[in-house]
């Protein structure tokens, strides 16, 4: 049986009923059913079962989803959740979609939500990645959030699936207590429910959650609830109903380094003449517990396992092989600590910030480096050129909570957080093609002798994390006699300010004779 | 700045996408470049065109003034330099040719000198003095007449513009020589003019004596007059201790505290100059030889400049242009007669193979000394030794250049165990955590050396800074930092401080840190306060950190913050922990307990330790309320609550609810202890709830 904690927690969907329609009225009959079965003898009194429109409901009854099993790192501050999800059609209409429900608190910490569909048997599984787009289901409970999956072929009547779901959760573990000093370790709340929310009927669910450490203070039980080693298990549950919820709270200790940039602003530069220029500016935030109290140098020295363990002093950025010319500064000059370690695969850029980071310290950084043009810039059957550039952080485990990249012809940028791509003087139409939804918009910049400006093509995303590394490109026309434009323009000016030397010593300009 | 924002905004208006940063770190090796240009026409001017060159290139790596103008040194000497040259090169030039257009010109380098830096005082006294020793020796002439006029004149107009300077040029005592020359010369002139009039010698002699009784009378008397009214202004203190360089010793130690304000030694003149310290005296005599107005300022400019580069360290880079100029007249003189001898030499011999030994007299004219044997060959042997000597100026000027100006300063690099490079960058990882770790109106105290890096880099308000006037306010910090922590807690509350930084070299064996500073935080301190006494901090004269240090010593501000834990430390393998590696001995006080301040951060060398001043315990403010009862009371504390929990930030304010029965929850967890520990002498207030 549940603990009485659930019962304070759960959330009531209210039931709203449109009883005219014969299938409205099937579906309800189909749940009063199954609320009959639950309340005939298993597991949840405080069963919460919703209502929905005609075709609402027929689209969420029509699926059932036979087993899922839900698997939660938080050995990060990135919550990674993987979902295995097979499905069932128990009606007679194909299924062309399969919709998966967020409470509203976590669809606002949702990075992101990949979906991919198992196809074969065994040995020859292959994996199709499949779409997925947010949308709206009208009368949905208390401000739940939906995004479907698009299956790539309808799912006839009795036929299953399996489906393979990753969701990426950010600033979902709250420190507790939200201070802490230089010799405590940091705990966290991690808040989720023991069952899965979802517009469908659950057959049978089992949810893991991993853990950092072994260290667990405490954590809801839902049973059956089991802890072992650093796992902690929820379930199985059997035949729960459409979106049965039951909170539960983890607190465990979680030291690893809680690196959030608050802003990321990419900026690209393609100069045609050989080289792209990358600028990076990073605000740097730890937000695990707040540092407290005093900071102690001797303590952090002489007892790195015990002073300070939550904090961190190292960063590593993953950047493209052959790079070049990499910077490492701040606004008060060069930051010496660093290495790059570079081989044909990749290059590797070991950063560490002028000072530990401890809870809510920030830093900020600019990391700059140049690739060459050749690796990134290509040219399209059409005649148009294309930047393919990778999105994203290069720091390792960290989020960006907006990051900008602007792209410039020339100067093409891009950013996680702002992404900024300047385009080369002269360049036209840039349009992007990114993998997933980003604000786009163009702006005009001025750099060396330029006299029309730059195109900036400027990406915006918010909440990015290490799995939005994917490439992307930006398309634009260039012509390449724009290049020769500003060495024409210098060398003509030399060339007449001598002129106008050379007419003003052979001409006596005096007054007097 | 100004030029800087010009040229700044020159360069952007040519689509120079240049970052104002790049602007300031070039600007003074574009000046210095430009000090070269000028240095050649100067030497032109002065000489020929041959030591004008050699100037040129002597300036161009002359460690003195190197020392200000690489790339990154953004200081107003920099773009100074090249005014007071170019200042000094026009006026010559005015002088030379009489013209009223390089007067002009003079004037506006003039102008742009008082602009750029207080060194246009040197300026303004050299050319007065330099007028007086032309008329002394009897060189006055109409176009001194028209070149100094002019020149101050419109000089001291434009210079009136200025805010910084205003009407010092009549009213400062340190302005007075050049008003008295500028009277002088209309007085000179109107007695050449009387005399022409006049015509007869005797009548003349005794309008003379007249006239320069009553002058002379009349302005003693006007000075007088000003001096007592406090119309003209006495000279200042940095003037005086030019003059007599024990003056600051005795009378503002904050002058004399300055490293850069001490008398030069020895080495670091040769360090500088290297040869051109021997070629000056050589240059002086060429100089003498041909004397003429250029020459005799020339002369003077390296005299007077060399007196006080003698006085004060930094004004190294007021000397090195006239010690170039001399120098450079030096070598160029000594090569050209050299080569003149080797020439006319084999001219002679040519002729000799033709004509006979019996040669033409003409050609011994150019030769001084045909006797002297092996003459050829010694000339030979001069000028290799010449450019040997030449050739490891420019060795020594490279080294120079790369071991001590290159490097910044604010970061420290030192050889480790394998000779591998060691860099502490602890200044700026400590301003960089002020910057991003600390409120924004957050106020810090330090000494003022720190203070221009702590507002550049920390962006955060500083107590005193290197452009603090005001000697009283250094002086309190001062006094802060030689106090008890009580008394020093009470100062700085009143100076609403929030932090308080300190440089320690105990770690890394760094010496030039606060505790090595701190007798001149005691001097300053005790200079204003009568209450700091040196003394108190000596043991028999001796300063001392160790167990033998005074008790006054080990217990000060200053010397707690800088050994704060570091009793705990072991700093050297083979040493007792607390060992300190800058002053070679282990402390005196390792068990230091710090009530009113606490660690905040500490850089990873130790070289900058930063404490947080904690904020006054609550039961300072029961005292406040004590009397007040009822609505008063209730008022009183919510508006103190509120200020106070504001400014500190304090999480625990918004957690009062109406129903809470104790009102004053603890601001911070320091106040929240002394309930416990403080209960009997503790009274809590009468029950109020607070937003009712």
């Amino acid at each position: 049986m549940l603990s009485p904690v659930l019962h304070r927690h759960c959330h009531l969907f209210l039931v709203t009923g449109r009883s005219e329609d014969s299938r409205g009225l099937g579906s309800f009959q189909d749940m009063a059913r199954s609320i009959s079965m639950e309340a005939a003898g298993l597991t949840l009194p405080f069963l919460i079962l919703t209502f929905l429109t005609i075709s609402a409901a027929s689209s969420t009854n029509q699926i059932q989803i036979l087993n899922a099993e839900r698997r939660i790192d938080l050995s990060s501050h990135i919550v990674k959740v993987f979902l295995t999800l097979k499905v069932e059609n128990v009606m007679t209409a194909p299924a062309s979609e399969i919709v998966l429900a967020f409470p509203p608190a976590q669809a606002d910490h949702l990075a992101l939500v990949k979906a991919q569909a198992a196809i074969g048997k065994k040995k020859k599984k292959s994996y199709v990645h499949l779409d997925v787009n947010p949308t709206e289901l009208p009368d949905a409970p208390n401000g739940t959030k939906y995004f479907s999956i698009s299956l790539l072929n309808p799912l006839s009547s009795g036929e299953t699936a399996t489906l393979e779901v990753l969701y990426i959760l950010t600033h979902s573990l709250e420190p507790f207590p939200a201070e802490i000093s230089q010799s405590e370790s940091q705990l966290v709340y991690f808040r989720d429910s023991a069952l899965i929310l979802s517009p469908y009927h659950v057959k049978q669910q089992t949810t893991f959650l991993k853990t950092p450490s072994t260290k667990v203070e405490s954590f809801t039980r839902v049973e059956p609830t089991k802890f072992a080693g650093r796992e902690l298990k929820y379930g199985p549950y059997e035949d729960h109903p459409p979106y049965s919820f039951s909170p539960v709270i983890v607190h465990l200790e979680n030291n690893s380094p809680f690196a959030v940039v608050e802003e990321l602003l990419r900026e690209v530069e393609i100069s045609h003449w050989g080289n792209i220029q990358i600028t990076e500016h990073y605000k740097l935030v730890h937000a695990g517990a707040q540092h407290k109290g005093v900071f102690s140098r001797v303590e952090y020295q002489s007892r790195p396992s015990f002073s300070g363990t939550s904090s961190f002093k190292h960063l590593l950025a993953s950047l493209p092989p052959r790079v070049h010319s990499v910077y490492y500064r701040d606004d008060i000059g060069n930051i010496s600590s660093s290495h790059l370690r570079s081989d044909y695969r990749k290059s590797e850029l070991e950063i560490e910030p002028r000072y530990p980071l401890f809870g809510g310290w920030k830093a900020t950084f600019v990391i700059g480096y140049g690739l060459p043009l050749e690796d990134f810039l290509f040219e399209s059957p059409d005649g148009k050129r294309y930047l393919n550039f990778s999105f994203g952080c290069p720091l390792a485990e960290t989020v960006v909570d907006k990051l900008t990249i602007k792209v410039g012809l020339l100067l093409l940028i891009i950013c996680f957080h702002d992404a900024v791509v300047v385009l080369p003087e002269g360049s036209k139409d840039p349009s992007a093609a990114v993998p997933f939804p980003v604000e786009q918009r163009l702006e005009t910049k001025y750099s060396y002798l330029d006299v029309v400006g730059r195109t900036v093509l400027v990406l915006e995303k918010k909440n990015a994390v290490p799995e939005h590394i994917t490439p992307f490109q930006v398309y634009y026309t260039f012509k390449p006699i724009f290049m020769l434009a500003e060495p024409l323009m210098l060398a003509s000016v030399f060339f007449l300010f001598f002129v106008a030397c050379l007419a003003y010593l052979h001409n006596d300009l005096s007054i007097r004779k | 700045m100004v030029t800087a924002a010009i040229m700044y905004w020159g360069l952007r208006f040519l689509r120079f996408a240049v970052h104002i940063r790049e602007v300031c770190v070039l600007t003074a090796p574009f000046f210095a470049s430009n000090t070269t240009l000028v240095a050649y026409f100067f030497g032109k001017e002065i000489w020929d065109t041959g030591a004008g060159l050699v100037a040129a290139v002597l300036i161009a790596i002359c460690p003195g003034y190197i020392s200000r103008s690489v790339a990154g040194s953004y200081d107003n000497e920099g773009v100074a330099i090249f005014a007071l040259l170019l200042t000094f090169y026009l006026f010559v030039k005015a002088v030379n040719t009489g013209s009223l257009a390089w007067g002009l010109g003079s004037a506006l380098g003039y102008f742009y000198m008082v602009s750029a830096w207080g060194g246009y005082v040197f300026i303004i006294n050299l050319i007065p003095l330099y007028v007086l020793v032309l008329l002394i020796t009897g060189r006055y002439s109409m176009r001194l007449y028209v070149a100094y006029n002019s020149m101050y004149v419109l000089g001291m107009l434009l210079a009136m513009q200025i805010r910084f300077v205003g009407f010092q040029h009549v009213q400062s005592g340190e302005h007075m020589a050049a008003m008295g020359v500028f009277f002088l010369m209309q007085g000179f002139y109107f007695l050449g003019w009387v005399k022409h009039l006049l015509g007869d010698k005797k009548k003349f002699e005794a309008l003379l004596r007249i006239i320069v009784t009553c002058a002379v009378g009349v302005g003693a008397i006007a000075l007088g007059v000003g001096t007592a009214s406090g119309y003209i202004s006495p000279w200042t203190g940095r003037f005086y201790s030019l003059l007599d360089p024990t003056y600051a010793k005795d009378h503002i130690p904050i002058i004399a505290s300055v490293s850069e304000h001490q008398p030069t030694a020895w080495s670091s003149f040769m360090f500088d100059f290297h040869i051109l310290l021997f070629l000056f005296p050589a240059g002086l005599y060429f100089c003498f030889k041909r004397l003429s107005d250029a020459t005799i300022f020339i002369v003077m400019y390296g005299l007077t400049s060399m007196y006080f580069a003698g006085v004060m360290v930094r004004l190294i880079l007021v000397a090195t242009p006239a010690v170039c100029l001399i120098s450079a007249i030096a070598v160029s003189a000594t090569i050209k007669n050299l080569t003149t001898l080797l020439r006319t030499k084999s001219k002679v011999s040519q002729t000799g193979s033709t004509k006979g030994a019996s040669g033409g007299k003409g050609s011994s004219k150019a030769l001084p000394d045909q006797s002297q044997p092996f003459q050829r060959n010694g000339a030979i042997a001069l000028l290799f030794g010449a450019f040997y000597l030449l050739s490891r100026y420019a060795i020594h000027c490279t080294w120079v250049t790369s071991e001590a100006y290159s490097s910044p300063s604010i970061v420290l690099a030192a050889r480790g165990a394998h000779g591998n490079r060691v860099i502490f960058d602890d200044y700026r990882e400590a301003y960089y955590w002020l910057r991003q770790n600390t409120p924004a109106d957050a106020k810090v105290m330090s000494w003022w050396d720190y203070g221009y890096q702590i507002t550049a880099m920390g962006n955060r308000t500083v107590i005193v800074d290197n452009n603090t006037w005001n000697n009283t306010h250094i002086a309190t910090v001062g006094r802060a930092m030689s106090s008890y922590e009580d008394e020093a807690y009470e100062i700085m509350r009143s100076l609403d401080v929030n932090y308080v930084l300190v440089v320690f070299g105990g770690v890394t064996g760094y010496s030039s840190d606060d505790i090595n500073k701190f007798l001149w935080m005691v001097r300053i301190g005790g200079g204003v306060f009568p209450v700091i006494k040196e003394p108190d901090y000596l043991v028999n004269g001796e300063y001392r950190v160790d167990k033998g240090a005074a008790p006054k010593m080990l217990n000060c501000l200053m010397y707690k913050l800088s050994y704060y834990r570091f009793g705990e430390l072991v700093t050297e393998y083979g040493k007792p922990p607390g060992y300190d590696r800058a002053r070679g001995v282990e402390i005196g006080n390792k068990d230091i307990k710090l009530e009113h301040l606490e660690e905040a951060f500490t850089t990873s060398n130790w070289i900058v330790r930063i404490y947080k001043v904690k904020p006054p315990n609550n039961r300072c403010y029961y005292a406040i309320l004590k009397g007040l009862k009822g609505k008063a009371l209730k008022k009183k504390l919510h508006s103190i609550s509120v200020t106070y929990c504001l400014k500190q930030g304090n999480k625990y304010y918004g957690e009062c609810h109406e129903k809470s029965i104790r009102f004053l929850k603890p601001a911070n967890k320091e106040a929240s202890l002394d309930r416990e520990t403080d209960s009997e002498r503790w009274a809590p207030p009468p029950q109020v709830f607070c937003k009712s």
